[in-house]
């Protein structure tokens, strides 16, 4: 019952869409529903990345602390949005806060569980980069036009 | 022609500042009325050209709202020497008018479809009468949202309105900003991250969008948009450059064939968007 | 004689006409011999005209030189053209004055009296059609061009000889104009049976021509005046090909640009000797004590780096980007804007650039690479 749920949950979320069955079933087994309270930090710079975290519900702020002042706010993800991407690359720590804005529901893939399938069924490890990729590259482009600072002078 | 009697298109029409309001740190609207002459009628999206006694000229967008066309409204940043005389002016002080100057947003053209703002910054003040005028007739579209995205949380424009848009003119409205301190609850993140979700379920070739803001964040804005399915005939943006006499006469705001003065500010996407990544035209 | 529109006659000098002009109350403007180059001034009789003077022009050079003493015409456009009688390198738009509450503008226009334009050749002509086209958009009107262009009158010189920079066969705008003129004079055979073809262009031509010694034109007169266009258009050596302004277009990142900008010194002579550019902008001038403005239109070009300034800087940084603006402009994109070309082969900016750069060259490098 849980494991057909999070399966359900999987092939509902954009980032999954185009997964067949059979990978969706390998995923889901790695999978488990969390919450998270308004207010609430998801994970911390420096944690160990031991989970990614499928956005079903609710905004995440990506902060990054600094003495002497509040925590800056980098980047807001949410619904369909995938949180944490440092379980993919070593050393495998987190590199930034994660903290709920408001109620968060998501589906958090255990990373050792995750990388341990993509070792034993290459074919999923290149169907995860193949999708996940235009994801992160849309990140990327994003915060490149946000470091241009663009309505700083107009 | 009838050159002897006809109205010089260089010599101001005067105008008196009616009220003045700080809107951020460096920018500041104010209504204007005329002292010779009646009103003159405009389109949301065209501008005029501004003159400060003894300053000069320049161009800037209006924000009122046609359906008012009583009383212009101006929304000017203080960025040279200019536009720094037009927001030191007060309450009754005089300056002159020409215009109103130039390509409108064809709102009326859009109903029946999901009528899109994208704003940046200040670009929201070009908009500001197109979204009067979308709300005005909220019902015929089938959906007005608005997209805003500011460098942070302290300089978004015309705030309160635009929470009543969103809270009480049937807007779906989305802020975002490019860095915030936490207890910002609203997104993070240039406008581009937010456009799939603003379209929600529309039919994105039943959307329509004007985008106003920095020339780059218009330009992505564009490309995004035509690669979520919005018909590049169905996006305008608006564009700046510099402007001596608005009249097509001086040259300066030439891009590529275009007059920006005449021709523009407001263009179709599918016209100009090669244009836009062209360097240094 | 009773002349009309269309006729030709002959006649042995210019002088009557200017006489004529002079006592029709007409100021007449053509060319005199200022600081070693032809420039358009006020002329009060024919004697003013340089006469027996020729010139030697190439890229980065200009002479005026001796010709055939008794030609009238030899030499062909200087530095100047008419659009500073036209559109005035300085001109007051209005002025200002403080009042109590504000300030009161006043707009009256400058005078301009009833003006010949004595000598207009062929493609400067066309060079003020152009104008009338940009000052004129179908969206608004320059009142003070109307005016001045409704205040007029064009004699034009039909051109026998053509200089080294000259091009205009190629761009159909010379060596011999066919209409655009009230009247029109062709110099023929000045070494021996010396004579000036007059066609009459316009009923106020005709109204003036009324007056002069005049006798009809023959067919040996008609034959001459053919001859000596073919003569000036078979001198052309420079061309630019027909299809130029679709061949300028989609070039942006052309190498070409790169390689002209290290020799250009955007020093915006081109612009200033072009008589079509017609840039400009509007500088405010204040008394000491602030209570009289005044703003004044002035030239203008593409070619300085404020010319494009936007908040935060220009947009055409690139010395490339600001030749290439221009280049495209008058070739090309001027064509999408009023119909036509801006350039109308006249060859100053050729012989006017400090460095000799060739715009028939120029262009034909870009033009040449389909790719």
């Amino acid at each position: 019952m849980e494991l057909h749920s999070i399966k359900d949950l999987l092939a509902d979320h954009p980032v999954f869409k185009d997964f067949d069955e059979e990978t969706l079933d390998l995923l889901a087994g790695c999978g488990r529903n969390e919450h998270f309270a308004k207010g609430s930090l998801i994970y911390k710079e420096g944690d160990e990345a031991d989970k990614v975290y499928i956005i079903r519900r609710g905004d995440v702020a990506i902060e990054i602390a600094a003495p002497g002042r509040p925590a800056i706010v980098v980047e807001t993800l949410n619904q369909g949005d995938v949180a944490g991407w440092s379980w993919l690359v070593p050393p495998y720590r987190s590199s930034a806060d994660a903290r709920a804005v408001t109620e968060v529901s998501a589906v958090s893939l255990d990373a050792n569980c995750v990388r341990g399938k993509c070792d034993d069924h290459p074919a999923l490890g290149y169907q995860i980069f193949k999708t996940w990729l235009p994801h992160l590259t849309k990140r990327v482009r994003a915060q490149r036009l946000q470091l241009l600072d663009l309505y700083g002078a107009g | 022609m009838d050159a002897a009697n006809a109205q010089d298109p260089m010599v101001p029409h005067r105008y008196r500042v009616a009220e003045v309001w700080e809107e951020l740190d460096d920018v500041t609207t104010m209504s204007l009325l005329p002292v010779d002459g009646p009103p003159r009628p405009f389109k949301a999206g065209q501008f005029n050209m501004l003159y400060a006694y003894g300053v000069g000229e320049a161009a800037i967008s209006i924000s009122g709202d046609p359906a008012v066309p009583e009383r212009l409204i101006h929304t000017t940043r203080n960025v040279g020497r200019v536009s720094a005389a037009l927001t030191r002016l007060r309450a009754g002080d005089m300056l002159g008018v020409r215009g109103p100057f130039g390509s409108d947003w064809p709102v009326e053209d859009q109903k029946g479809r999901h009528m899109l703002f994208v704003a940046g910054g200040l670009g929201l003040a070009p908009l500001r009468g197109a979204v009067c005028q979308a709300l005005a007739n909220r019902l015929e579209y089938e959906e007005v949202s608005l997209l805003f995205g500011a460098r942070s949380p302290d300089d978004l424009l015309y705030r309160s309105q635009v929470a009543e848009w969103g809270a009480f003119s049937g807007a779906n409205v989305e802020v975002t900003v490019d860095m915030a301190a936490r207890g910002w609850t609203g997104h993070v993140g240039v406008v581009t991250t937010r456009l799939e979700r603003i379209l929600g379920t529309s039919d994105p070739a039943n959307v329509s969008v004007f985008i106003c803001g920095p020339e780059i964040m218009m330009r992505f804005t564009a490309q995004d948009l035509t690669e979520l399915g919005v018909p590049a005939s169905r996006i305008w943006v608006s564009m700046e450059r510099n402007m001596k006499c608005a009249l097509g006469f001086c040259g300066h705001c030439q891009w590529g064939p275009d007059f920006v003065c005449k021709d523009g500010p407001v263009f179709r996407y599918d016209q100009i968007g090669k244009r836009l990544a062209i360097r240094e035209i | 004689m009773q002349a009309a529109p269309g006729d030709s006659f002959v006649i042995s000098s210019p002088a009557p006409l200017i006489g004529a002009l002079v006592g029709a109350g007409w100021r007449v403007i053509g060319p005199q011999e200022v600081d070693g180059t032809i420039a358009y001034e006020e002329l009060r009789t024919a004697d003013d005209l340089p006469r027996g003077r020729t010139d030697d022009q190439e890229a980065g050079h200009y002479r005026l030189t001796e010709g055939r003493p008794e030609a009238w015409f030899d030499y062909v456009v200087g530095p100047q053209s008419w659009k500073k009688w036209l559109y005035p390198s300085r001109r007051k738009l209005w002025s200002a004055t403080k009042t109590a509450d504000g300030f009161e503008i006043d707009d009256r226009a400058e005078d301009y009296p009833k003006t010949a334009f004595f000598g207009v050749r062929p493609c400067e002509i066309a060079a003020i059609e152009r104008q009338d086209a940009v000052f004129d958009n179908g969206s608004f009107t320059d009142t003070d061009y109307a005016r001045r262009r409704a205040a007029t009158l064009i004699v034009a010189v039909q051109c026998a000889r053509s200089a080294a920079t000259c091009f205009c066969a190629s761009m159909n705008t010379g060596p011999h104009a066919e209409e655009g003129f009230d009247l029109a004079l062709t110099e023929l055979d000045p070494d021996g049976d010396h004579r000036f073809l007059l066609q009459i262009g316009s009923a106020q031509g005709a109204a003036l021509a009324d007056g002069l010694p005049l006798r009809d034109a023959t067919g040996d007169d008609h034959a001459t005046a053919r001859l000596a266009a073919a003569h000036a258009a078979a001198q052309q050596t420079r061309r630019l090909p027909a299809d130029i302004a679709p061949r300028l277009k989609g070039k942006e990142d052309h190498p070409g640009w790169q390689a002209v900008a290290e020799k250009c010194l955007h020093c915006a002579n081109c612009t200033l000797a072009c008589p079509t550019c017609f840039c400009s902008d509007v500088e405010d001038t204040n008394d000491l004590t602030g209570d009289h403005t005044e703003r004044w239109r002035v030239w203008d070009s593409c070619f300085s780096l404020d010319f494009s300034y936007i908040h935060g800087g220009a947009v055409r940084q690139d010395p490339a980007a600001r030749y290439r603006q221009w280049l495209t402009h008058k070739l090309s994109s001027w064509h999408d804007q009023f119909g036509s070309s801006g350039c109308v082969g006249c060859g100053r900016c050729i012989a006017w650039c400090p460095v000799g750069i060739d715009i028939t060259e120029e262009a034909a490098v870009i033009a040449r690479d389909d790719g």
